[in-house]
């Protein structure tokens, strides 16, 4: 379609527009509400008392005591091996946990428990609604943290929005500057501790404030101490709400039999003051005094349902216990229940609760099998490894007698921490005499030795009578200490007979 | 400066440029675009400051870092040294048999060898060792100088017919070439030597020349053909032919009488270079 712009008529004026530029138009819209991110809305959860609260207080001690202790635990390797029970050890390649050695070829088993781990999750959620989100997960407990010492510095939510509304001065300052010096603090300890997870921890502890740490552990403390500080400092509910996919997945774990938190609507409405001395007589025991919703660290109203904000956290349920104790109502307005039980109870029928359900039973029995086989392999793992390259170039040699011989490069692996020595056995081919540098040809099995703790690439040489192969005759080679062996396939290469 | 005029539709001022009618809106460059900018400013301050930038009169400005690529070449070639420190010192002291034994001097030979064999040998002897016409193969038991450890470093130290002291220096003679012998007497010796190799032969040509080979090959040969290793005089009664085994093959052995080179290494490569260089060739020739 084309334009037509007429300039010779009289042209419109815009009505009464000073020059506006594409940036302040931008602006202008945000302030309209118009922009592309809805502003955070800040959230002043209120302290509470009780079971869950004293929980997640626990839990806090726990999960943090594990994560800062963990690195600091001993334990004995022989050989010059790390002496760190939990180590992630880039360099040497190796993953200790314990007693438990795991090489880079073996990394399935960390997947293994990644998916044992969300199965776990899948159960639990299926069960029990987000209790990790609600009580174990770090982005929970490291804002508890933060809003601990939020607390101590600012006071509790009342005083906390006086003092934010409150214009600057030397109170609000010293408060501010303390709250946030101990927030670095924390977030640093973090940080910190991250990387001993990586390095020998009393090692790289005096070597980082020397500045001879490697740099990748100054780069991910740095990481780890901003991540912490904004995270559970700042963006708080938003990584939940915004970031993380949990909240998504959920919805199709949970169901209307799966217990989570819940504002029992039977029982509360119609919600509505209530005077001391009033009667409870036609109307629910729900007082609408907001103590839920200030209680939430997720700045929301438990009494509208269950929702993707909620993290499970029950101190909803604590506040309003508080309320009822004071108006002499029973406990558990808001409690850990299911849809159906509500529901149930809004008709007039007794609540029943299905902890079975196929959803559980499946989740339950893909983590079973999970969990089975991942202690299957880890007690069945063999200590010894071996991988057979066959040489290409040259693929056989002919000898004077007509003899040929065929070169292997044999990779054994020795995952114990004791040097081994191993009989090398090759199947295949009649008459073969087996050679490796250094050592005399022998017709029976090859002794080879392996240090503790790594792979040896061992050359071996074997030569078959002139007639008794053709072509190319698969074999096998076998490597044993007398107790543990392991077997590789390859082929014995003898080329067209001439 | 002229009055600002404002474009209608957009609401937005314009340049005061115009080209066919058209004018140019003065729109503001996006925020993000004018941090950025802003930003690579500061970069660029501070890197004036940290690194090498400006070039000047006498040299150029060094920055306070001191970063030179020339000064961290150096720096690290004397790390890899270092790093090669511990076995490389070993392979010093320890003889070649000892070498070969011990697992970690042998893995640190074998690897340092197949680097080196793969830079300055492969060329001839091929990427596998298996040699070519000419180039002997050294991955079998056929040895033309010899296959004990010592005998290749020998070999691999002073070289083949380069002219250096200490090098071989035999050399087949041009029996046809130089004329020395007719093309008749020449025939009946490849028969000869056919038949040394237990190949079938022309009986009355190998009885014509059985005088001659005894007069002038079995001084080198030997009477039974089969050679001699210290002076690199091959076996003439094995399966292993340098120069090719057909009839015309070894006639043109016979006329030529050619005799490969191989370089004097000592010259070029320290003494464990060159026993890491034997214990790779030894150990995958199956060792003899």
């Amino acid at each position: 379609m084309t334009v037509i712009i007429d300039r010779t008529k009289a042209q419109p004026q815009p009505s009464g527009h000073e020059p506006v530029s594409a940036a302040a138009r931008v602006r202008a819209k945000a302030t309209q509400g118009g922009g592309l991110y809805q502003a955070r809305v800040p959230i002043y959860p209120k302290l509470v008392h009780g079971r869950w609260r004293a929980i997640k207080w626990a839990l806090l001690v726990v999960t943090l005591t594990i994560y800062w202790v963990t690195p600091w635990i001993r334990w004995h390797r022989p050989g010059g091996l790390p002496q760190q029970a939990v180590l992630v050890d880039f360099a040497g390649g190796r993953f200790y946990f314990f007693g438990i050695q795991l090489w880079p070829q073996e990394v399935y088993f960390i997947t293994g428990l990644l998916v044992m781990a969300a199965m776990a999750l899948f159960l639990v959620s299926a069960l029990f609604g987000r209790l990790w989100c609600g009580y174990a997960c770090p982005q929970t407990v490291w804002t508890d943290l933060y809003i601990y010492v939020e607390r101590a510095f600012e006071g509790d939510r009342n005083a906390r929005m006086r003092l934010d509304a409150a214009p600057w001065s030397f109170d609000k300052a010293w408060r501010k500057a303390g709250k946030h010096a101990v927030w670095l603090g924390i977030a640093f300890g973090t940080g910190g501790a991250w990387i001993f997870y990586f390095h020998d921890a009393p090692t790289v502890i005096r070597g980082f404030w020397v500045g001879q740490a490697a740099l990748t552990a100054y780069v991910f403390c740095a990481l780890l101490t901003a991540t912490t500080y904004i995270f559970a400092g700042f963006m708080r509910e938003q990584v939940c709400i915004y970031m993380c996919p949990w909240p998504r997945i959920q919805g199709a774990m949970l169901d209307q039999h799966s217990l989570q938190i819940t504002y029992r609507r039977d029982r509360g409405e119609a919600r509505g003051p209530h005077k001391k001395g009033e009667t409870w007589e036609g109307r629910g025991d729900c007082i609408d005094c907001n103590a839920c919703v200030v209680a939430c660290p997720m700045g929301i109203d438990i009494r509208d349902g269950a929702q993707l904000e909620c993290i499970n956290c029950g101190l909803c349920a604590d506040a309003c216990d508080e309320i009822m104790d004071k108006v002499g109502r029973p406990r558990g307005l808001i409690a850990y229940d299911t849809d159906a039980a509500v529901a149930a109870r809004a008709c007039g029928k007794p609540a029943v609760y299905k902890p079975v359900r196929p959803r559980t039973l499946y989740y339950a029995g893909a983590l079973a099998l999970v969990s089975g086989l991942m202690l299957w392999g880890l007690t069945h793992r063999s200590v010894i490894d071996l991988h057979v390259l066959r040489d290409r170039n040259p693929m056989f040699v002919r000898m004077q007698d007509g003899s040929v011989r065929d070169g292997y490069t044999l990779k054994i692996a020795n995952r114990t921490f004791y040097a081994k020595t191993l009989t090398v056995r090759f199947d295949g081919v009649a008459g073969a005499r087996l050679k490796t540098p250094g050592a005399p040809p022998q017709a029976g099995d090859l002794t080879v030795s392996v240090e503790p703790n790594a792979i040896r690439a061992v050359r071996i040489f074997v030569t078959v009578p002139p007639g008794a192969s053709a072509g190319a005759t698969p074999a096998i080679f076998t490597v044993s200490d007398g107790h543990a062996q392991a077997r590789a396939k390859t082929v014995f290469d003898s080329g067209a007979q001439p | 400066m002229s009055e600002r005029r404002i474009d209608e539709p957009t609401g937005v001022e314009t340049t005061e440029h115009e080209w066919d009618g058209i004018r140019e809106l003065d729109n503001p460059l996006p925020r993000w675009w004018l941090w950025t900018w802003y930003v690579t400013i500061a970069v660029a301050i501070v890197y004036w400051v940290l690194m090498p930038a400006w070039p000047g009169l006498h040299g150029y400005t060094k920055g306070i870092l001191h970063q030179s690529d020339r000064v961290k070449l150096v720096r690290e070639l004397a790390d890899l040294k270092a790093l090669r420190g511990a076995e490389g010192a070993q392979l010093q002291t320890a003889s070649l048999e000892e070498i070969e034994r011990d697992p970690k001097l042998q893995a640190y030979a074998m690897a340092a060898g197949q680097a080196l064999f793969g830079d300055n040998c492969a060329t001839c002897h091929g990427q596998g060792g298996t040699g070519g016409k000419g180039y002997p193969n050294l991955r079998d038991d056929v040895w033309l100088w010899g296959g004990s450890l010592e005998q290749i470093q020998h070999t691999i130290t002073y070289g083949v017919r380069t002219g250096e002291p200490g090098a071989a220096t035999t050399q087949m003679p041009a029996f046809g070439r130089d004329q020395m012998l007719k093309d008749a007497q020449i025939d009946d010796l490849t028969e000869y030597v056919v038949a040394l190799s237990r190949r079938p032969a022309n009986p009355a040509a190998v009885a014509r020349a059985t005088q001659l080979y005894a007069d002038q090959c079995a001084a080198c040969h030997g009477p039974q053909g089969l050679g001699d290793q210290t002076r690199g005089v091959p076996n003439l009664t094995d399966s292993e032919w340098l120069y090719g085994s057909t009839r015309e093959a070894i006639r043109d052995q016979i006329v030529n009488g050619r005799g490969g080179v191989m370089p004097t290494w000592g010259k070029r490569f320290d003494p464990q270079t060159i026993k890491a260089l034997t214990v790779y060739i030894h150990a995958n020739a199956g060792g003899q």
